[in-house]
């Protein structure tokens, strides 16, 4: 479909948000919170942060929840019976001023999600969500959404993406269908666009430092330079928390709650940070090192992910250098990789 | 800084040390740790009001150990680290150069422990004045307002397990959550999981932890933990007149036995 450009006020936002409560959708947004941001539930836009440049956690939960049940069992007589859960029930959601890294970021999260078996629960989630985009007014020194693909204003995942406007109000470009039903609900907040409106000048400049094949090519390339990946690993700590926060960091850990007559299954997230994450029932660990585990996280995302789902699993939000108590900086160890003489 | 690039430098030369862990720019204004291996990379260390985070972590982890004998740049927790790990038989005295700069570009180098003890005697620890005023609203809330309090904290954790890693005493190859026969502590990240798992956090540190706030600074969602781990401190120096990192001789309250010990507890 041909992205349409309309006008959004931006008194009309707030008219928006209650359209879409009136119709029973839920809406996420930004939200404040001390000195972070994060995505969510709102009743009003007086709620959101839309000066924000980035959450500290993505919105993946609310497709790949944190902890997310997938199956129920219960001992009735001799049998086992098992009961999956309602999907039908998930409510209609509309995430509203999601970054374009973070909207093109469900697009790498499903091509793992469809890639051979289908999975039932993120697609159900995925079909009831709808991402009302905002481009990106000002990025900070993690930013680097244009090394791999992406830009600020790219319209990449998102359903409708708003731009702030130097009149403060807001071009909107409807990019799918998803966007246009949106639109139905409050068509008569969606103006003509003025011919001239400028959206470059609206957006963030997000320096190129590299491109993202160059970055997969070259991890490849240095696979087994021990010294360069030990040497990026070694203030690592092993921790969830460059995974946990990362819009496309999508491995997760079944786990079974309950007895032997009753419980349930849970979907959990895991992440290849984790000193244990690869051990083998026998003690040995491919990984054994945190060398080896942090290239595994640089080349799933820059050189497995392209291969197999023809997809990069980085969009540059750069939540995980953000969030990382020791300051491993992706960015910079990408550049480095880059660099470094072979 | 001087002092302390002089001394890193003289100390690889020498071939004393195999490695400086210390600190260097980051990202931004940050900091980070950097792990000096050559003589002439002694020049990137830097010491300032950034320089936080306790470098005792890299002590223990093994991909530190594997490089050879460290030198370590350390702030006044790191010193009680130190102390806290020896008397745990996690390093031994002459394992390890211990450098502690001040503020004033003066640079001490701890020969012994007994040193690091004769040190911290007579130091003065403060308590960053915004956490103490957390500390005091929450201490006056009722039981059933703390209660909530916590609860609307912990459903914020989201298990990255940063808080442990982060801390230099937190250094078990297989930490009690990873123990699934029986599995103690729940593994998804729901609220009785996030219960368990903080609450075991803390007990197991009651009495060891040093109070460098690293864990609370690594949580990405902002959980306040050191609140768990003062109250802790607290109960144990009132209960049993101990101090983490003060001696590298342990007697640790929660796990010694001595056949004088009350047990009027036991009902
Ligand atoms: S790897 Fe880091 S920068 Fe890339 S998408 Fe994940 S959190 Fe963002
Ligand atoms: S890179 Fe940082 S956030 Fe990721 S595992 Fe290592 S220490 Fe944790
Ligand atoms: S529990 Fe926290 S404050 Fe205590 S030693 Fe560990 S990291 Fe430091
Ligand atoms: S660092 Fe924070 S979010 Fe992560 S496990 Fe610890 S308390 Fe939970």
């Amino acid at each position: 479909m041909e992205i349409e450009r309309r006008l959004l006020k931006k008194e009309a936002l707030a008219g928006l948000v209650e359209k879409i409560n009136a119709a029973g959708r839920k809406v996420h947004a930004p939200v404040c919170e001390g000195a972070r941001v994060e995505f969510a539930p709102i009743d009003s836009i007086a709620e959101a942060d839309l000066g924000y440049v980035q959450t500290t956690q993505s919105a993946k939960n609310l497709l790949f929840p944190r902890v997310e049940r997938i199956l129920s069992f219960k001992r009735r007589g001799g049998a086992m019976e098992t009961a999956d859960p309602d999907l039908s029930a998930l409510p209609e959601t509309v995430v509203l001023g999601m970054h374009p890294c973070d909207a093109a970021a469900i697009g790498s999260l499903g091509a793992i999600f469809t890639w051979d078996t289908q999975d039932a629960f993120f697609k159900a989630r995925l079909e009831k969500l709808t991402v009302v985009g905002l481009s990106c007014a000002a990025g900070d020194e993690y930013c680097f959404c244009a090394s791999v693909g992406l830009g600020p204003g790219s319209t990449e995942g998102s359903d409708i993406l708003l731009t702030r406007l130097a009149s403060g109000d807001f071009l909107a470009e409807i990019v799918t269908a998803k966007g246009k039903a949106l639109v139905e609900l409050a068509p008569e907040l969606f103006l003509p666009a003025p011919a001239g409106a400028d959206k470059d000048s609206a957006l963030a400049r997000i320096e190129k430092s590299f491109t993202r094949e160059e970055a997969g090519e070259r991890a490849k390339a240095r696979f087994d330079d021990d010294a360069l990946w030990d040497g990026q690993a070694l203030r690592c700590l092993g921790c969830g928390a460059c995974a946990y926060v990362c819009p496309t960091c999508a491995c997760f850990d079944i786990q079974d709650e309950g007895t032997t007559s009753r419980g349930v299954r849970l979907r959990c997230w895991d992440s290849c940070g984790f000193p244990a994450f690869t051990i083998h029932t026998s003690g040995h660990n491919p990984r054994e090192e945190q060398g080896a585990r942090w290239r595994q996280r640089l080349m799933h995302k820059f050189s497995y992910m392209p291969e197999r789902q023809d997809v990069f699993g980085c969009v540059g939000c750069g939540r995980c250098s953000r969030a990382c108590p020791v300051d491993m900086n992706i960015k910079e160890h990408l550049i480095d990789l880059l660099e470094a003489k072979s | 800084m001087d002092e302390l690039r002089k001394k890193a430098r003289a100390l690889l030369e020498a071939g004393e040390v195999r490695v400086v862990i210390g600190y260097g720019g980051g990202t931004g204004d940050r900091a980070r740790a950097i792990f000096v291996r050559e003589p002439e990379r002694a020049d990137e260390l830097i010491f300032d009001g950034r320089c936080r985070q306790n470098l005792a972590i890299y002590l223990t982890r093994r991909e530190v150990k594997e490089l050879g004998k460290p030198a370590i740049v350390a702030t006044l927790p790191a010193l009680k680290t130190v102390l806290q790990l020896a008397g745990e038989f996690q390093i031994a005295e002459g394992g390890l150069v211990v450098l502690a700069p001040g503020a004033d570009g003066s640079l001490i180098e701890f020969k012994t422990f007994a040193d690091i003890e004769k040190y911290l005697a007579g130091a003065a620890s403060p308590i960053d004045p915004a956490e103490q005023a957390e500390m005091d609203r929450v201490r006056a809330m009722s039981p059933d307002e703390r209660w909530k309090y916590w609860l609307g904290q912990i459903s914020r954790c989201i298990k990255c397990y940063a808080c442990r890693q982060a801390c230099p005493m937190c250094y078990c190859p297989r930490c009690t959550v990873e123990c699934n026969q029986p599995q103690w502590i729940p593994v998804p990240s729901h609220e009785l999981g996030n219960l368990e798992w903080n609450v075991m956090r803390a007990m197991h540190l009651a009495g060891r932890c040093v109070d460098c706030g690293d864990c609370s600074r690594a949580c990405p969602v902002g959980i306040p933990l050191y609140l768990l781990n003062r109250v802790l401190i607290g109960d144990i120096e009132s209960n049993f007149h101990q101090r983490a990192g003060m001696k590298a001789e342990v007697d640790y309250a929660l796990s010694t036995f001595h056949p004088d010990d009350r047990e009027n507890f036991i009902r």
